[in-house]
């Protein structure tokens, strides 16, 4: 009996042993390189692999963080993590922590319920991307939001909620890290990401139709119509293809009152004026 | 009789309501404006060569191909030419279009306008094929594909086997059935012409079994015309995709990413056929189609000749809704789009408005899978939409790939199928959209 108990272990630990040698040389061969630094670095990030750094995820974005130099380093930007991140990256590699302005999405769309009512109704798959390509829109606008939601299934923090009121989305300048996921799943580019302003105070045209100001009238009250009154005020304002556009170097503080008290559809939003921005919301 | 043929996956039986089928086909006349999309094909939009105040005739040329996947735009009515700018279609999107007034009903002098029958075939193959493209003909079944293209065998391959679709698989529409019961002998001559065309002896005319007018007229006529067939198949849906109906009439199955042409097979559809015939024996150019405007509570359905660009509203008054329509449907309900705008026109692919009541419209929430497989068992391409919902529901679209979806053609049968109600068709073509666009 107890020959073969011995005979067992003896067999069993010669297995273990020729295993033993076997997984280490494949160890050897196999051996991926970690950088201990970036994983410490990948620590710090959020991990929300989102890709609005532009890297493939938070382990790319670290690595590329590790090589930089202290001028290209400058170039990388967290937008999930935001400036708090960076400063603990670069506080980790002893850079210094490069300036970067706060931004958040915006709707270029103001076609609420109330200023573009619904004429047709839409049955199926709730999805934009698929109406799209189906009709126009329950509004009739070709520009405008098609109210379904996808940026709200689709954004990764949870920042963009379906106002129930207006119908639209709403983006939750809180929480929303400016990654880009609206901005690239909505059917109709009427994303932008744009600078935050001084205390959250933003000035731009809610608005993306290109259709004649007349035409685009009948679907929306709050339609832009070209009448250049705005890039009267402000020169730096362009207006192309029937719709204006306000570059975010015009300044929210100085402009803003006068721009969206003048603007005779209120497609202008400008958010310092809570007021103002009520009435259109 | 002998057994019927048909296509041996999927496929479903929806109410026929085929009950415009004994209406003879009426002129509807010519409206007062036409509206002329430059674009009503696959490919690219027609080169416009008229300007405002333009005077045109019935039969001029108002937009010429551009490149050879296009097709040429004829003026369908005489007046003058009143505006060229873009204006809503009828999913609401923008579309150039020239719009004409009419005056009088003046033609070109070269089309033959009288009744008769022209049945000896001059044209040598190269200028059928050279008529056939100047006269603007595309496939009229719905997608709208250039025709002239369709026929140009590629070097190194062969058809053997012409098949005219006269099936009309969707619900309600009856415009391809009433052609082929008033006009078949055109229908039958310009499978001739097909024959010449593309040196074969030999052509099939594929009709479902619910169009006995159809195949007794045709019966009748076959007899007198040598190599012109019938096929009678067994009445089911989608038989009238190309796919399908190949491998229903000649049991060959058109591989994925493959043509028709790559097994020997060449589908025309009967209104296509009609138009290559008046082409060709009558010089007269695509102008003017036979549209099927039916539906629940009207007074007047029937089947109209009606000019290319004429708005919808005009063939709805003269349809005579009872009451307020629920939903509108350009072409038929099974795949046809769900329209916006009245005022949009017919055009070479329109073949029927429907008027459906609103309370038979039916709008259900869907609900969750139940996993019965059913829209599996009828998917005439044999692919598992319920597995592509939910890949589409995650965002793998690569996945969706891989099962097959880009094979989808968008019948509608699962959709139609599920109990659960699940828009699975919305599923397959946003699968696609996305796929596409990511190319």
């Amino acid at each position: 009996m107890s020959e073969i108990i011995t005979a067992n272990i003896i067999v069993l630990s010669l297995i273990a042993l020729a295993a033993a040698v076997v997984l280490y040389f494949a160890a050897q061969k196999f051996k991926v390189e970690n950088n201990p630094l970036a994983e410490k670095i990948a620590a710090l990030l959020p991990q929300a692999n989102c890709g609005a750094c532009g890297k493939a995820g938070c382990k790319d974005f670290a690595e590329a963080c590790v090589k930089a130099d202290a001028e290209s380093f400058a170039h990388l930007y967290c937008p999930a993590g935001g400036s708090k991140v960076m400063t603990a990256v670069a506080k980790e590699l002893g850079f210094s922590t490069p300036e970067h302005e706060p931004t958040v999405a915006v709707l270029h769309c103001n076609g609420t319920c109330e200023n573009a009512p619904d004429k047709v109704e839409y049955v199926g798959l709730q999805s934009c991307r698929l109406a799209n390509r189906a009709f126009v829109g329950k509004t009739g606008c070709p520009n405008g939001c098609l109210r379904l939601g996808d940026c709200v299934a689709n954004c990764p923090f949870g920042a963009i909620e379906m106002d129930k009121k207006t119908g639209l989305p709403k983006v939750n300048p809180d929480k929303c890290t400016s990654c880009g996921a609206c901005v690239r799943i909505c059917p109709r580019g009427l994303y932008e990401i744009r600078p935050r302003g001084e205390n959250g105070v933003m000035l731009y045209v809610a608005c993306s139709n290109r259709q004649k100001g007349a035409v685009a009238r009948k679907n929306c009250k709050a339609a832009c119509i070209a009448c250049m009154k705005c890039a009267k005020i402000c020169p730096e304002i362009t207006v192309e293809n029937n719709l204006s556009r306000i570059p975010a170097s015009v300044s929210p503080q100085t402009w803003g009152a006068e721009l969206a008290a003048a603007c005779p559809t209120g497609a202008i939003v400008y958010t310092g004026n809570k007021g103002k921005e009520n009435e259109q919301a | 009789m002998s057994k019927l043929k048909t296509f041996s996956v999927g496929g479903i039986h929806p109410d026929k309501h085929k009950i415009t089928s004994a209406c003879p086909i009426e002129d509807a006349g010519i409206p007062e404006t036409v509206f002329v999309p430059v674009k009503q094909h696959i490919g690219a939009p027609a080169k416009i060569l008229v300007q405002k105040g333009d005077r045109v005739k019935t039969g001029t040329l108002i937009a010429d191909a551009d490149g050879i996947v296009s097709a040429d735009v004829h003026s369908p009515v005489s007046g003058e030419v009143i505006k060229i700018e873009e204006q809503t279609g009828e999913t609401g999107y923008l579309e150039t279009m020239i719009t004409i007034k009419t005056e009088g009903d003046e033609w070109e002098e070269s089309i033959d306008r009288t009744p008769d029958l022209v049945s000896d075939i001059s044209a040598s193959p190269e200028e059928i094929v050279n008529i056939i493209r100047s006269a603007g003909i595309v496939g009229m079944g719905g997608a709208g594909y250039p025709t002239p293209v369709k026929i140009s065998v590629p070097a190194g391959k062969k058809i053997d086997c012409i098949i005219l679709n006269g099936i009309e698989c969707e619900p309600w529409l009856t415009a391809d059935d009433r052609l082929m019961q008033e006009k078949g002998e055109q229908i039958i001559i310009g499978a001739k012409i097909l024959n010449k065309a593309l040196g074969i002896q030999k052509a099939v005319i594929a009709i479902d079994e619910n169009k006995p007018q159809a195949i007794e007229t045709l019966h009748q006529l076959t007899r007198r015309y040598v190599g012109v067939n019938i096929a009678v198949c067994r009445t089911k849906y989608p038989q009238g995709a190309e796919r399908q109906l190949i491998a229903a009439v000649t049991g060959r199955e058109v591989p994925p990413g493959c043509l028709p042409v790559d097994v020997g097979c060449l589908v025309q559809n009967v209104g296509t056929v009609h138009a290559i015939y008046e082409a060709v024996q009558k010089h007269k150019p695509l102008f003017e189609r036979i549209v099927t405007v039916s539906g629940d509570d009207l007074e007047n359905p029937g089947n109209f000749r009606v000019r290319i660009g004429t708005p919808a509203s005009y063939l709805i008054d003269k349809a005579k809704p009872l009451g307020t329509p629920g939903k509108i449907i350009f072409g038929g309900p099974m795949m046809g789009v769900a329209a916006t705008n009245l005022a949009a026109p017919v055009t070479k692919t329109t073949s029927g408005i429907l008027l459906l009541k609103e309370d038979s419209v039916n709008i259900f929430e869907p609900t969750a899978c139940i996993r019965c497989g059913r829209c599996a068992e009828s998917c005439p391409q044999g692919l598992e939409p319920f597995a592509i919902a939910g890949f589409v529901r995650r965002g793998e679209y690569q996945s969706a790939k891989k099962i097959h979806v880009l094979d989808c053609m968008e019948c509608g049968c699962c959709s139609y199928i599920c109990p659960a109600k699940i828009p699975l068709t919305d599923y397959c073509k946003l699968a696609k959209y996305e796929i596409r666009k990511k190319k």
